[in-house]
């Protein structure tokens, strides 16, 4: 199985120490970071050096890693989240297949590694920091809680805490570190043809390591995010992240065991009640961050996105990771944006199916076992950009002042504050929102988005012409797409389709939709049948959508409201935002700030026209704002739907595993008697989220039972939001102060 | 420009032989009781008799014309100073300190490693004051004809004024150096006893004046600096001629002295008599009674002496209401809140404190320094607090970290006897029993121990104890000592650093125990980057060390020096440096001051620090007490 450890032949190279600490051995010159960067090269391998050398002079060189954030003044209103509109620089990129495919496997897996490590780090096996989390005033504080409230004694609950540990805690060891590192070449090799990496990113990462506590924050797609993560660093020699992972990969024993070698960590998805069991987590990823035994890892989004459109945030883990820094138990912490994207995702169609009610195969080793014969399957190119690391001292600057926690002592569990929950979920926010700037954005992602307007069928130079004029949109709305420099239109689309035959086809010139067997078949498969191939199709265009959100639900509202007044159309505007406040990602707070970015990136296309209080859109702007609205007609037609079936069918108070199949069947419904043609109303997705929109805009309720959440709406409420879809009455929103 | 009316009769200087051997004792900590050579006849124009009848002639080592003994644009006293010789090696000159005369060889490497300065780069004070620039002294004819008719004496001239604008915050000296401040007092007068207070007071009332009261000058929170929109006639209010003790009563261990008497000449008059208060602030040369007490003073030897709130029996203020005491001396009372917290801290802003009586204890037979070496600050600071926990503190015990032991280190003379032995002892130590030690990261406590031989030796032995369960290894009683000494020099050292392009101050907080680790490394990093960010073109100087400990917490005071070379305005950034490390402390769980206290530099803070009601409780009693703002030096509130 896995091979042993070997020896590192040569002492790792050190980074110089850096003048900074002046406890330590007094001070001298500063040193700048690129010296400290020139002491010890990012290294990825002999190959990949001399390649680097070559390009050396071309290339861009970053400047220091700075902390991104703009610090912002106050609360909301002034947030710290603000895009930067002029097109930016991103870095370029390097397949780090290419020497794999160069060189031996075993050679690469037996490599010396030797990571560079936090300063401060005294390095800890991974038994002696289960036995610190375990010793620690907090946990200890809670076992003695739960010991007095249960009238147990603290012993029993104390074991009760090593299980959990037992079942949470990475165990990492270099043996399955090169294991893994062995197989998943092989594994990526196979599957993907280029995995491409901004190594500007890497070195960044690799003096945030060493400087503060890294949390690694990827998006997250696809199980190959977090093995293509931890492969990566391995690869450039910096130390493998511990992972907040789903427990559900318990299922699978040696995967799992393996994983767990590999420096996964697992929670479970949802321990709501059980305090030990929080303690007890809560302080085990703090412990990591604290010494910096090793960069925390986890998704913000929570879950994959099935749809890859970027989920919203959730708090919970990050709210544990940023309070150290809180407590001041470390001077900074490093949160780092990466933003992983897939030409062509593993799971697409388990996806699909998991998105129309098919159940999902619970993850199991035979499982992925049968996933074997994806290998055959060819899945394109990866694209892992890794972001600037954001300071969260930066950000918290000016931000919360007061200190919270100087009244209390730091190891008795509080809930935070208002500030700073109100703080947690700013931060979660722009993480994300830098998650989907560097989002790379594949031809084939225009395709999908101009195909699904024109269906069923569309002829192909037609289909490479408006994928070439999207290209063009889509820069403009900074949108960051890798299209092969010397490829032509032709090739580029071509190339897609290969890829994705299994969604579409070219027949006769024509582009149509890979639905096969729907010609024959009843009434309901065809409906699902082609429900599938849509789903499918959509998860590629959904990856434009955060990047054309704001400009799109401009164009939209300058349709419902058929005025010119920029009030109303804000009015509009903003509604809608609110509306899809779960679907697309909005930073907390700042609706006419995202007007204007809409505004201002539609002028810039010359779709519209604006003075002081009118929007007109131009003459050429009118083909402009028409695919920007059918580009998210399925969104708001999806929502009409749901919103009458709520409005009309929903019974008193429901759960939400009533509500999907009951909105499913009504849809479909209508898809087979030929009243809508919004096959993606049939997404789970897209249902629960317009669920949770009524629950933000106080048209619904939902309460916590013991066996969950439910709901209750209110159908007045309902029906007003509908009239307001219709432009049956004007939009009602307090108008802002100034436009 | 107006001279002094009235000249008071012996304008003595302190610097006599016998004064700098008393200055030598001072520093090494031993305080004997020795006569004092009588160098000035009591005050002959004062009317002011003392009530239980004083014990000893008047007179204290801190003259009218101060600038005759000190520094005008520096600290302590004019003879001495750290220079460069001709061989370009670091000397300390004058007799008074133990260090004088001596040659420090590898100060200037020091210097020039830590900071990247260069003898090349020199900068020049002024040499003199440029009497020119002091803004003018502008008192109503009315007010001087009350005054004169006091016989109390006063005077108008510029460089008394100058000398009395100011305490010893870095940019006060810079302005020194440098510059001219806007606002200086108009008038000084020197009232010698607490009648002639009480007449000043009302006269500031009459004629609406502005009264700044002045005791050793050693403000390091701009406490001393007039506002500069004060209108009206500022006076500074010297204390320093109310220098007496009015008694001692042996059966209570307590004595009443006058408020204007300095740390040294209290020790020494008391030890006349075998007696001691035990308050050592680092500034004790300097800083007086009344000084202590307005600015809650903190002494080296708190341990057992306890602070200045901790001494006070009974307090004598007063104020444009009248005069504020209590009927009895007792060790405690319950009638309300203590009047004595409201005094305590006011500094300045709400009357003169004139008399205090205070606790005295027996000179302790026996004193001994130590030290200990422990392998990181961590684990010094754990022994520490073990320390506290155990309640066995010595009378004093600070842990220096790093940064602050190397520093120690450059300090090493090249002759007398006390430090070679030191030095050779330090090297055997590395070589033997430091193996592991790391020296860029070991840290030392310093200790003084006092009381009886015996008791201090089983005192020494439990503590020595606790060092060495946490790893700590007992590295010498010169150590020790000159751990001590250097925070008395290192007042001196800035004018050094000034020279050569280097500013630095100090600063203070308290902190809970476990917060201390955090709080210093943070703070220290904290400089480090604000450093980086505005331009600091070498690594600071920043550095920290536990200087008290309590049952519940710790006090941390941090060195804080840069080489300001090609930045423009060096004040400016140094500033905005030191307010990012207050914040810093502030957000870690610190306090807004220990012991420096607020004066002008830290007022912003206050609200956080004590909240909107408890400022508007200490608004309330200014309103109270002084509703026109006599005492008008926009301190604190
Ligand atoms: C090198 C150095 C070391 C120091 N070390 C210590 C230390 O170890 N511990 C410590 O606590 N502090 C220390 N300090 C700070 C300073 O010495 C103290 O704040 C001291 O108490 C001030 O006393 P002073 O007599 O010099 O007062 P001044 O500096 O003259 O005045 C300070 C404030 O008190 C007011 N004031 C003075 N006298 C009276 C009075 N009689 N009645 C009413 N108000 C009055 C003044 O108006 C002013 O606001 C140090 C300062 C320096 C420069």
């Amino acid at each position: 199985m896995a091979p042993p450890i070997t020896r590192c032949p040569r002492p790792p190279p050190r980074l110089p120490q850096r003048s900074g600490q002046p406890s330590r051995g007094g001070a001298g010159q500063w040193v700048p970071r690129e010296v400290a960067a020139a002491g010890r090269p990012l290294r990825r391998g002999r190959a990949a050096e001399r390649g680097a050398g070559r390009r050396g002079g071309a290339r861009r060189t970053m400047a220091a890693a700075t902390a991104a954030a703009a610090p912002g003044r106050g609360r909301r209103g002034a947030p710290m989240y603000s895009k930067e509109l002029t097109s930016k620089k991103r870095d370029e990129f390097e397949d780090i297949l290419e020497e794999r495919r160069l060189s031996s496997d075993l050679r690469y897996a037996m490599k010396c590694y030797t990571p560079v490590i936090y300063k401060g780090l005294s390095p800890c096996k991974p038994n002696a920091i289960k036995s610190a989390v375990l010793q620690s005033e907090q946990v200890q504080y809670v076992i003695k809680q739960l010991a007095k409230e249960m009238g147990e004694s603290s012993d029993i609950i104390q074991e009760e805490a090593m299980e959990i540990l037992d079942e949470m805690g990475h165990n990492m060891q270099l043996g399955a570190v090169r294991f893994f590192a062995f197989t998943l070449s092989k594994i990526f090799k196979q599957l993907f043809q280029r995995v491409c990496v901004n190594e500007e990113g890497m070195q960044r990462l690799q003096h945030a390591i060493q400087e503060h506590p890294v949390v690694l924050l990827p998006s997250h797609r696809s199980y190959v995010d977090f093995l293509m993560l931890s492969y990566l660093l391995y690869t450039y020699d910096l130390a493998l992240p511990v992972i907040a992972a789903g427990i559900d990969f318990l299922g699978m024993k040696i995967v799992g065991e393996l994983l767990r070698r590999a420096g996964a960590f697992f929670m479970r998805r949802s321990f709501g009640g059980n305090r030990l069991y929080w303690a007890v987590f809560a302080e085990y990823v703090k412990m990591m961050l604290r010494n910096g035994y090793a960069p925390v890892e986890f998704f913000l989004e929570g879950t994959r996105s099935r749809t890859a459109k970027t989920l919203p945030p959730k708090f919970g883990l990050l709210s544990i990771v940023m309070e150290p820094f809180f407590k001041r138990e470390v001077f900074d912490t490093y949160l780092v944006p990466i933003s992983i994207s897939y030409e062509r995702i593993l799971e697409e169609s388990l996806y699909a199916y998991e998105l129309l009610g098919v159940p999902k195969p619970k993850e199991s080793t035979s499982g992925l076992l049968k996933a074997r014969r994806i290998l055959s399957d060819n899945f394109g190119t990866i694209h892992i950009y890794v972001g600037q690391p954001v300071s969260l001292r930066t950000l918290a600057s000016g931000r919360i002042n007061r200190c919270p926690y100087n009244l209390v002592p730091r190891h008795l569990p509080q809930k935070p504050s208002e500030d700073i929950q109100e703080f947690v979920s700013d931060v979660a926010y722009k993480m994300e929102l830098l998650q989907i700037e560097n989002m790379v954005l594949s031809p084939w992602v225009l395709v999908a988005a101009v195909l699904l307007q024109n269906l069923p069928a569309m002829d192909f130079e037609l289909l490479i012409e408006k994928t070439l004029w999207l290209k063009g949109l889509t820069q403009t709305f900074g949108g960051f797409i890798e299209w092969p420099d010397n490829l032509c239109a032709k090739k580029a689309v071509m190339s897609g389709l290969t890829l994705h035959s299994n969604i579409a086809r070219l027949v006769d010139g024509h582009v149509v939709l890979n639905d096969k067997g729907v010609e024959d078949g009843a009434v309901g498969e065809i409906v699902f049948k082609h429900a599938l191939a849509i789903l499918m199709c959509a998860t590629y265009r959904n990856q434009l959508l955060n990047v054309f959100v704001r400009p799109s639900l401009v164009a939209i509202a300058l349709q419902m409201t058929r005025s010119f007044r920029k009030e109303e159309v804000y009015n509009c505007f903003s509604f809608l935002r609110d509306v899809f406040s779960d679907e697309f990602i909005f930073f907390p707070g700042i609706s006419l700030k995202d007007f204007e970015e809409g505004c201002f990136l539609l002028t810039k296309c010359d779709a519209i026209q604006t003075n002081q209080q009118e929007i007109y859109p131009t003459n050429k702007g009118s083909v402009i704002i028409s695919f920007l609205s059918t580009m998210f007609r399925p969104f708001v037609e999806g929502y009409q739907l749901i919103f009458r079936y709520l409005a009309k069918e929903a019974k008193e108070a429901f759960t939400e595993k009533q509500f999907i199949p009951g909105v499913r069947n009504f849809v479909f419904q209508l898809l087979e008697k030929g009243n809508t043609q919004c096959y993606e109303a049939l997404s789970s997705d897209m249902q629960k989220n317009a669920l949770a929109a009524l629950v933000q805009l106080g048209a619904a309720k939902k309460k916590k039972m013991s066996n969950g959440f439910t709901y209750n709406v209110n159908q007045e409420a309902i029906n007003k939001i509908l009239d307001m879809f219709d432009a049956r009455i004007p939009v009602q929103k307090p108008v802002a102060a100034r436009l | 420009m107006a001279a002094a009316a009235e000249e008071a009769a012996g304008s003595g200087g302190g610097g006599s032989p016998s004064s700098a051997r008393r200055r030598l004792r001072i520093i090494s900590g031993h305080l004997r009781s020795s006569p004092r050579a009588p160098e000035r006849e009591a005050l002959s124009l004062s009317p002011c008799k003392a009530q239980g009848g004083s014990t000893g002639p008047a007179s204290g080592s801190i003259p009218r014309k101060r600038q005759e003994l000190l520094k005008w644009n520096g600290w302590g006293y004019n003879d001495s100073k750290f220079i460069f010789n001709k061989k370009g090696q670091a000397e300390f000159t004058g007799k008074r300190y133990r260090l004088g005369g001596m040659v420090l060889p590898t100060f200037k490497e020091w210097m020039e490693k830590t900071f990247g300065a260069s003898l090349d780069h020199k900068t020049t004070s002024r040499a003199t004051l440029n009497v020119n620039d002091v803004p003018p002294s502008i008192v109503k004819e009315e007010f001087l004809q009350d005054l004169r008719a006091t016989k109390i004496s006063y005077s108008q001239d510029a460089e008394d004024r100058v000398f009395r604008a100011h305490g010893h915050c870095l940019h006060e000296i810079f302005i020194l150096r440098e510059g001219m401040f806007k606002r200086v007092p108009d008038i000084v007068v020197w009232p010698v006893c607490h009648e002639d207070v009480v007449k000043i007071v009302e006269l500031a009332c009459k004629h609406n004046l502005c009264i700044i009261p002045f005791g050793g000058g050693t403000s390091v929170s701009s406490a001393l600096e007039c506002p500069e929109e004060e209108k009206r006639t500022i006076v500074s209010l010297d204390t320093s001629q109310m220098n007496r003790i009015l008694w001692i009563d042996e059966k209570n261990l307590t004595a009443c002295v006058e408020a204007g008497i300095v740390g040294q000449d209290l020790e020494n008059q008391l030890a006349e008599s075998g007696f001691c208060t035990g308050h050592e602030p680092d500034s004790m040369e300097f800083s007086s009674l009344g000084g202590w007490v307005a600015t809650r003073a903190s002494g080296m030897k708190k341990t057992i002496y306890g602070n200045i709130e901790d001494m006070v029996i009974h307090i004598k203020m007063v104020t444009p209401r009248g005069i504020v005491e209590k009927n009895c001396q007792v060790p405690r009372m319950s009638t309300g809140p203590d009047i004595h917290h409201f005094i305590m801290g006011s500094e300045g802003t709400l009357g003169v404190v004139t008399e205090v009586t205070i606790k005295i204890r027996p000179v302790p037979e026996y004193q001994k320094y130590g030290s200990v070496v422990f392998p990181n600050f961590e684990r010094g600071v754990a022994c520490l607090r073990e320390v506290a926990k155990q309640r066995c503190a010595p009378a004093s015990i600070r842990l220096v970290d790093n940064a602050q032991f190397q520093f120690g280190h450059a300090l090493k003379p090249q002759v007398a006897s006390i430090f070679t032995s030191f030095l050779d002892g330090l090297k055997k130590f590395y070589i033997t029993k430091f193996k592991g030690f790391d020296p860029n990261i070991l840290c030392v406590a310093t200790l003084l121990f006092e009381g009886d031989r015996e008791k201090v030796l089983q005192h020494e032995k439990q503590v020595y104890d606790i060092a060495t369960k946490f790893g700590g290894l007992a590295a010498g009683e010169d150590n020790g000592q000159r751990g001590y000494m250097l925070t008395f020099v290192i007042a001196y050292l800035r004018d050094l650093g000034l020279d050569y392009y280097v500013i630095g101050e100090s600063f203070e907080t308290s902190v809970p125990w476990d917060r201390v680790l955090d709080l210093c490394r943070n703070v220290k990093e904290r400089i480090a980057r604000e450093c980086k960010e505005k331009g600091v073109q070498f690594a600071p100087l920043s550095t920290c060390r536990v200087t008290q400990t309590y049952d519940a917490g710790a006090c941390v005071y941090f060195y804080f020096a840069f080489n300001y070379r090609g930045i423009s305005d060096p004040i400016h950034v140094y500033e905005q440096i030191e307010r990012a490390a207050r914040e810093e402390i502030l957000a870690n769980g610190g306090s807004l001051s220990h012991h420096h206290g607020v004066g002008k530099l830290r007022k912003r803070w206050m609200k956080e620090s004590i909240s909107d009601v408890g400022l508007g409780m200490l608004r309330s009693v200014k309103e109270y007490v002084d509703p026109n703002n006599i005492f008008g030096n926009k301190n604190l509130l």
